[in-house]
């Protein structure tokens, strides 16, 4: 037992001190794409550290999200805006002092701090117990994190996946460009050039991608019994997505999916989610009370669950196509504007 | 379903904003919006009759009771809140399908409404909660909401205004999420109520002093208090008309909202100003701030500007009453966030007309718009003198209940030094005046109209409420004497040190 404590605090100093490495490799780099892939490596540790620390759940989002999702797209846009930083004259004295004031002022406040893990740490004695204890008789779902999250703070799952939409919006507020249809045609030809090298990617990742959906199913349907949900399925069903477009070019994928029915699904799935509480308050309860959705109060709570993972799943995974097309989006409008100019500047040396 | 007015109060705003992006054709978004709006408004007045005649009302979601479900708790001061910022909200978007035409282009209309709408539905989620991280997620739909909104705005410019204020919200949004967390460490619990009553036994941990610092610094970043106001500026100046007029009413509003309910309620006074020197902190921040503000807003070129930095100034006001720390000072406070947001709501719905007639708000530009656009130019003259605090206006009642709060306390410098802050006010808002009046008008605005019908009626509502509340004072003070008598009866009952600090 002890020998285990000490292997346990040992990965821990080593996952942190990593961790600790990576964020000041990345403030002191100026190749960008080096950045991304640090800050990739620093989701997937932080994922890592998580699962040392039993968040079995933060884990699985942590490695979806941080790691994965964030990355392409930070990817998307360094192909925009260059690879490398420009080389700042000025030096930020100020910000240099107000980052140790804060630095320090959080180290001060973990002298008082509950050591980790103690039994009688008010996290463990005020709130959780009844989580822990009573959940399976009041929600009956054998994971207690998709209790919590689905169940006991449904609102505040509700909150995240609006906040998700609210970003979806914004990029498509900023970023979205009218597109023409007669130029299609020429961005194809570019895009088939361009992709031909890519054969032996572009027949194993067709392969794949079916069995990154059912994976992303899989973990949408079983997040009541272990690590998943809806956020993590979405994530990962748009990565499939999103993986086709890579290799496939963005007017190919155009044809696959529509930009219209994809936003139309991100509304739908906060929508969906709303109306299972609606619901709830047309059967005589509170908001999101799951018991009166059915005769059954515990399959009341499953059914609300499964719902709303459900609506979270959409949004998601709608949410992440639409900022990754907008990105992409943006790139090829950069490039088409980029050919123009060529042209025109060849013609004028010509004259 | 009068039981469930407090969640419908925010979940009909935040269900309306995906059929938005469903219904499509913009028009048809716009009515809806508007009634959306309307209908918040409705529940609003409904919320405040009910919690000023039977007092705090609970509401359960999920069915789960507090500390392990998530509540509503409406008292008195958040129920005003909520009709502040639905009523402006409403008035606003009257004019809003008329000013958007000229300044966003065409195809981002219905965008536009879907995140007006979520950032309504942001800030009513902020202040009608009961749970400290409810707070933060709800702040995380009004920010994202936000920054989309200001980087709307015609001129380039907006996108870095936007962009700056994306950081600074970002930091300051982490900084409330860090202290929430910290809190949560110490106590095991997210419900506000529930933290007010844990957290004395553990008051005097460095844990909890730095959690109070962090949730402090990071609403004061979202309210724009003195010394971090830069953001602030340019995000109004550059952002579409109709977002400046909503926001300059209601988003610093909310965050002033967020440091009352996390001061009293929340740690509660005793540990807010008895064991930190808050008190002096706040004074002079929110001194300084009427000071450098306002003589700042003097010198500026672009109305839209010049009335940002009065904004700071007036919050400066707002801090000052707060740090008071008395029952007259809080509702002094709270009576001045009222009136500010039909002061700054009109003036920049006036200034919104000039830019659809004018395309510009630069100050030279007004030469002469006195005799063109008599109607707006005498509502943004109102509006200023409302500012400045004459009588017969709202800026009166604040700055006198202001004032009396200052000399009860016997601090008469300070009350001395507020009124020389209004002086100020007169200089700024005069020279909009001498220039709208006196000067000829330009050759370039022969054929400058009068602002259309849809810019004035939500312009001369806020105009005509400017004068009725600074006439017929009973709303205003009595639902802010109520709020902050409340919020004191809470915060002195665990403490009698507080008889000393007043």
């Amino acid at each position: 037992m002890k020998r285990g404590e000490l292997i346990e605090s040992l990965i821990n100093i080593v996952l942190l001190s990593l961790l600790v490495g990576i964020a000041i490799a990345i403030v002191c780099m100026k190749d960008l794409f080096a950045v991304v892939m640090l800050a990739g490596i620093y989701g997937l540790i932080s994922a890592s550290f998580f699962v040392v620390m039993d968040a079995v759940d933060v884990a699985f989002t942590e490695a979806s999200v941080g790691a994965g999702i964030s990355t392409l797209l930070m990817l998307v846009v360094i192909t925009m805006t260059g690879r490398t930083e420009h080389p700042t004259r000025h030096k930020p004295l100020l910000a240099i002092f107000v980052v140790v004031v804060t630095g320090g002022l959080l180290i001060y406040g973990t002298f008082d701090m509950p050591y980790l893990g103690a039994i009688d740490a008010p996290i463990h004695t005020h709130v959780a117990p009844r989580y822990i204890n009573e959940s399976m008789q009041e929600v009956g779902v054998p994971n207690i994190v998709t209790a919590v999250l689905a169940s006991y703070r449904a609102f505040d799952t509700f909150g995240e996946v609006v906040v998700i939409f609210t970003a979806g919006i914004g990029v498509l507020a900023l970023l979205s460009v009218v597109r023409r249809r007669d130029e299609d045609s020429v961005i194809d030809s570019i895009n088939d050039s361009m992709h031909e090298q890519h054969l032996i990617l572009r027949i194993v990742s067709k392969m794949m991608i079916p069995f990154i959906m059912l994976f992303a199913l899989y973990v949408q349907f079983h997040g009541d019994y272990g690590p998943g949900g809806g956020f993590q399925a979405g994530v990962i069903f748009a990565s499939a997505i999103i993986l086709y477009v890579l290799l496939f070019g963005l007017s190919t994928a155009r044809k696959v999916i529509n930009q219209t029915l994809i936003q139309l699904i991100a509304a739908f799935g906060v929508l969906f989610y709303g109306c299972v509480g609606l619901v709830s308050l047309l059967n005589g309860g509170n908001f999101f009370d799951y018991n009166v959705l059915s005769s059954d109060p515990i399959a009341g709570q499953h059914l609300g669950i499964l719902l709303i993972e459900w609506g979270v799943g959409c949004t998601v995974a709608s949410v992440m196509i639409i900022i990754f097309f907008n990105f992409a989006g943006r790139k090829e409008f950069q490039q088409r504007n980029g050919n123009l100019i060529d042209n025109i500047s060849k013609k004028n040396k010509g004259i | 379903m009068l039981v469930h007015l407090p969640v419908l109060q925010v979940i009909v705003p935040l269900m309306a904003a995906p059929l938005c992006l469903i219904l499509k054709r913009v028009q048809l978004v716009w009515l809806f919006t508007l009634l959306v709006s309307g209908i918040a408004f409705l529940i609003s007045v409904l919320l405040l009759q009910q919690v000023m005649s039977s007092g705090t009302i609970i509401y359960e979601l999920g069915g789960w009771e507090a500390p392990w479900g998530i509540e509503y708790r409406i008292d008195k001061l958040n129920a005003f809140l909520l009709l502040i910022i639905t009523g402006i909200s409403t008035v606003v978007l009257f004019a809003a399908q008329t000013s958007i035409e000229k300044e966003i282009s065409q195809d981002k209309h219905t965008v536009f409404y879907v995140l007006y709408l979520l950032s309504l539905t942001g800030m009513l989620g902020i202040v009608a909660t009961g749970d400290a991280f409810n707070v933060f997620v709800f702040l995380e739909i009004s920010s994202l909401s936000a920054y989309a909104l200001i980087a709307l705005g015609k001129d380039r410019r907006a996108l870095w205004a936007a962009y700056q204020y994306l950081i600074m919200g970002t930091i300051g949004a982490t900084f409330i999420l860090i202290g929430i967390g910290l809190m949560y460490q110490m106590t095991g619990t997210l419900n506000m109520e529930d933290l007010s009553q844990r957290l004395p036994e553990v008051a005097q941990t460095r844990t909890v002093f730095t959690a109070y610092a962090f949730v402090i610094v990071g609403i004061c970043l979202k309210l724009a208090m003195f010394p971090l106001h830069l953001w602030l500026p340019n995000a109004y100046a550059y952002a579409p008309s109709i977002v400046t007029a909503f926001f300059a009413a209601t988003a610093t509003k909310v965050a002033i909202y967020l440091l009352i309910r996390f001061t009293f309620s929340v740690f509660g006074l005793s540990f807010s100003f008895t064991t930190l020197p808050l008190q002096i902190i706040f004074m002079a921040l929110g001194m300084l701030g009427i000071f450098v503000a306002s003589t700042t807003a003097i010198y500026q070129t672009n109305v839209k500007h010049l009335f940002a930095y009065s904004s700071i100034a007036q919050i400066g006001y707002m801090i000052v009453g707060f740090s008071i720390s008395s029952v007259a000072g809080l509702t002094a406070t709270l009576l001045h966030l009222f009136n500010h947001a039909l002061m700054k709501s009109a003036l920049f719905l006036a200034l919104g007309a000039v830019m659809y007639r004018i395309g510009s708000v630069q100050l030279s530009q007004f030469q002469g718009l006195g005799r063109q656009m008599p109607l707006t130019m005498a509502a943004i003259v109102i509006g200023g003198l409302s500012l400045i605090g004459v009588p017969l206006t709202v800026g009166f009642v604040s700055k006198w209940y202001l004032l009396m709060a200052l000399i009860e306390n016997g601090w008469w410098p300070l009350a001395v030094l507020v009124l020389l802050g209004s002086l100020l006010a007169i200089v700024y808002v005069w020279r909009i005046v001498e220039m709208a009046y006196f000067k000829p008008s330009l050759a370039t605005h022969a054929n400058v109209k009068e602002a259309p019908i849809s810019f004035l009626i939500p312009i001369w509502i806020l105009v005509f409420a400017n004068i009725y509340f600074g006439i017929d004072t009973r709303l205003g003070v009595q639902v802010a004497q109520a709020a902050s008598e409340s919020l004191f009866a809470v915060s002195v009952s665990d403490i009698t040190i507080i008889e000393d600090s007043l």
